[in-house]
């Protein structure tokens, strides 16, 4: 009876679960749907564009028009960029936090989250104006610099739920062998945290790899990431749903692949502490 | 040994020319919008090159709204990103006066400023000084379908009042067979439903502002337009309407399911284009008037201007030149035909017989000579523009009465409410501006 019960629980919870699934993907799948039709076809009612004919026009014109590997590359090198220059930074702040917290150590993480809550907008004339000066408008360093800035509150903030969960025990009797600091996190903190920061760095690496506010604000054609590659392809004004939705293949195509390889690692690193 | 000096010498010379060619090459980067025409101009960019090896091209493409704060941003910093700017007549006179723009009157004699259509002309003008140049001009008509006319047993006029659009939409409403008499922007935004209602206000005779800047949503003709608005729209209008843009309602009008749509005569080639179902049952009208003098259509063209900052202004000249010439327009019709040759920017376009025989020819110019930036209005204005009011401001004012305007169609607010709370926004953002004491 009570595995009757589980039974018919875990078979609910499954439809349930596959339901919610196919309703975060359905937008993704509509678009995917959408890239392989006409743009006649496109905009035609839901029934008769799934019955028209599929074609790759839409991707051959996007080829054509752009050059996606450029704005691919400098997407790749403005989020691994941003990312791992964040984790450098913020692999020493955490241990610092996690293992040595001072009176106020609580109240500068909240600080730093709290600079998340800012609107960028706010911010975007300074910004333009600093980048202006400094010559760094349109160019892969000025963006890798801001995107780091930009997402070093949660590598941090990640990095320092991980490191609380490792005992500071353990680098206690490293340090009492003789290691010192640089040994300490490089050979031992470092390690037993992997799963954790590799999660972080997958994490961080979507999130940079997503903005567009930043992108498309402080660049210009040089440094480009694919987040201008699809703005370019929108309109108020005309046909461009399907060359639009091509587009939007192929910027998220390569995050989306990452992301499908590494979902043990990343749910293994979000879940990380969950339960004690 | 002579032989092997004199073709390392050659060899030596051939480096420095080449070498000095690249370093005179001067590359200019343009901002544009995504439509049809300029993504075309991209594909011809070889012509330019024949003629100007000198000159490279970068070209930065985004969607209309990200561009206008784009370069807003980069050229109130002076950022210099830009050489060339792709604009609207609402920017144009704003960022004029602001000095923001290089003057395009030293523009060679062969570019012809005086062949440029004089309403267009006038709208990118600032105190004589021309600052951006169009690259194409566009009214808004009536679009049509003739089959359901004749099948109703109506005749639209080639001038058509807003009765008749009314009787029009009435007769062609089908709703059992999904055909709704009229498609019309709902979507909130000053360039979405502002721009129709704006246009629309005019032939009411209703304005945005009297000679002291105070704002005229309390006034009756503002009323009378909101209020035919919203008849034509629930009774023979599409459900959901307030989400419509022009893209939503070029999707219905091109399915099937319009039996009238007012918008842009840049949609003209659409609905008649390849992708629509009823391409061969189009027929076009100007937009309509209620008597007062003044016609419901806009007027907007894509320009290119200079911004001051930049320190390659020739080079952007020459480009400007090139694209906005009666030479391009004769390059794009010699490559692609006269149905893709750029609008609404030049009387010898419309002179031409062969440019004649498009459909829509003349209904465009004629819509575009109807509307007068200068004078948009029954009454006197302070203000330039048609569809919009041509001062920083309008922007922010403009979407948000538009959010109160879209909420009045979708039934969530009433329609007092909806100017009331126009009134009171526009009143306050004006007095901020300092517009109002």
């Amino acid at each position: 009876m009570a595995r009757a019960v589980s039974a018919r629980r875990s078979l609910l919870t499954g439809i349930l679960a596959w339901t919610i699934g196919l309703v975060i993907f359905f937008p993704i799948l509509w678009i995917v749907v959408l890239s392989f039709k006409s743009e006649g076809d496109a905009i035609a009612a839901p029934l008769a564009m799934l019955r028209a004919p599929w074609t790759f026009e839409a991707y051959a014109e996007v080829q054509e028009r752009s050059d996606y590997f450029k704005h691919f590359w400098n997407s790749v090198v403005i989020s691994v960029g941003s990312t791992l220059i964040g984790l450098l930074i913020a692999i020493p702040a955490a241990w610092a936090m996690a293992f040595v917290p001072g009176r106020r150590t609580k109240d500068l993480l909240m600080w730093m989250l709290s600079t998340k809550m800012m609107p960028a907008a706010g911010v975007l004339v300074p910004m333009y104006l600093i980048f202006r000066d400094f010559g760094l408008l349109d160019t892969l360093a000025g963006l890798v610099g801001v995107l780091t800035l930009i997402n070093l509150p949660i590598i941090v903030w990640m990095l320092y739920t991980y490191f609380k969960e490792i005992p500071g025990e353990i680098l206690e009797a490293c340090r009492m062998d003789g290691a010192d600091l640089k040994r300490e996190i490089l050979y031992i903190l470092a390690p037993m945290a992997v799963p954790g920061i590799a999660s972080t760095l997958l994490l961080n690496v979507i999130l940079a790899w997503n903005e567009a506010f930043w992108t498309l604000r402080l660049t210009a054609s040089d440094a480009a990431p694919l987040t201008a590659f699809i703005a370019s392809y929108s309109s108020p004004e005309g046909l461009f749903y399907a060359k639009l939705s091509a587009a939007s293949v192929m910027a998220i195509a390569p995050i989306l692949i990452l992301g499908w390889f590494s979902q043990k690692q990343l749910v293994r690193g979000l879940t990380f502490g969950a339960v004690k | 040994m002579t032989f092997t000096l004199r073709a390392l010498l050659g060899a030596s010379a051939a480096v420095c020319l080449a070498t000095a060619a690249l370093a005179e090459t001067t590359t200019i980067t343009v901002a544009t919008v995504n439509n049809g025409d300029m993504i075309r101009m991209q594909g011809l960019m070889d012509d330019f090159y024949a003629k100007h090896p000198d000159i490279k091209v970068e070209w930065v493409t985004l969607e209309e709204n990200e561009l206008r704060q784009r370069v807003t941003t980069d050229i109130a910093t002076k950022g210099g990103q830009f050489d060339v700017l792709t604009i609207g007549t609402y920017e144009v006179p704003i960022w004029g006066k602001q000095g923001w723009l290089v003057s395009l009157n030293d523009l060679p004699a062969d570019y012809d400023a005086d062949d440029l259509l004089p309403a267009i002309r006038g709208g990118l003008t600032v105190d004589g000084n021309l600052y951006a140049s169009p690259f194409y001009g566009e009214s808004s008509m009536v679009m049509y379908r003739t089959d359901l006319m004749e099948k109703a047993g109506l005749k639209m006029p080639e001038a058509p009042t807003w009765a008749d659009i009314k009787a029009a939409a009435a007769g062609m409403t089908d709703k059992d067979a999904g055909i709704y008499g009229i498609c019309l922007r709902g979507k909130a935004g000053w360039g979405e439903n502002m721009a129709f209602l704006t246009a629309m206000s005019n032939s009411f005779g209703a304005k945005w502002f009297d000679m002291d800047w105070k704002p005229q949503f309390d006034g009756q003709p503002w009323k009378d337009t909101l209020t035919f608005y919203l008849d034509l729209m629930t009774n023979y209008g599409p459900p959901g309407a307030s989400n419509n843009g022009f893209n939503e309602n070029l999707a219905l009008f091109q399915q099937g399911k319009c039996g009238m749509w007012i918008d842009a005569t840049v949609a003209a080639s659409f609905v008649t284009g390849k992708d629509s179902t009823v391409a061969d049952k189009v027929g076009f009208a100007l937009a309509p008037d209620n008597g007062l003098g003044k016609r419901g259509n806009w007027l907007w063209a894509w320009s290119l201007a200079i911004p001051a900052g930049t320190q390659k202004a020739d080079a952007a000249k020459t480009f400007v030149n090139w694209a906005t010439n009666k030479d391009y327009l004769a390059l794009v019709a010699s490559k692609e035909g006269w149905a893709n040759v750029p609008p609404g920017t030049r009387s010898s376009l419309y002179a031409n017989p062969e440019y004649a025989k498009i459909p829509f020819a003349k209904m465009t110019i004629d819509s575009i000579n109807t509307a007068d930036p200068t004078k948009p209005t029954v009454d006197p204005v302070p203000y330039v523009g048609v569809q919009f009011v041509a001062i920083p401001e309008f922007q922010g004012i403009g979407t948000a009465v538009g959010q109160q305007f879209s909420a009045v169609l979708a039934g969530t607010t009433s329609l007092e409410d909806g100017l009331a709370a126009a009134q009171d926004l526009t009143t306050r953002e004006m007095t901020k501006a300092g517009y109002l004491k």
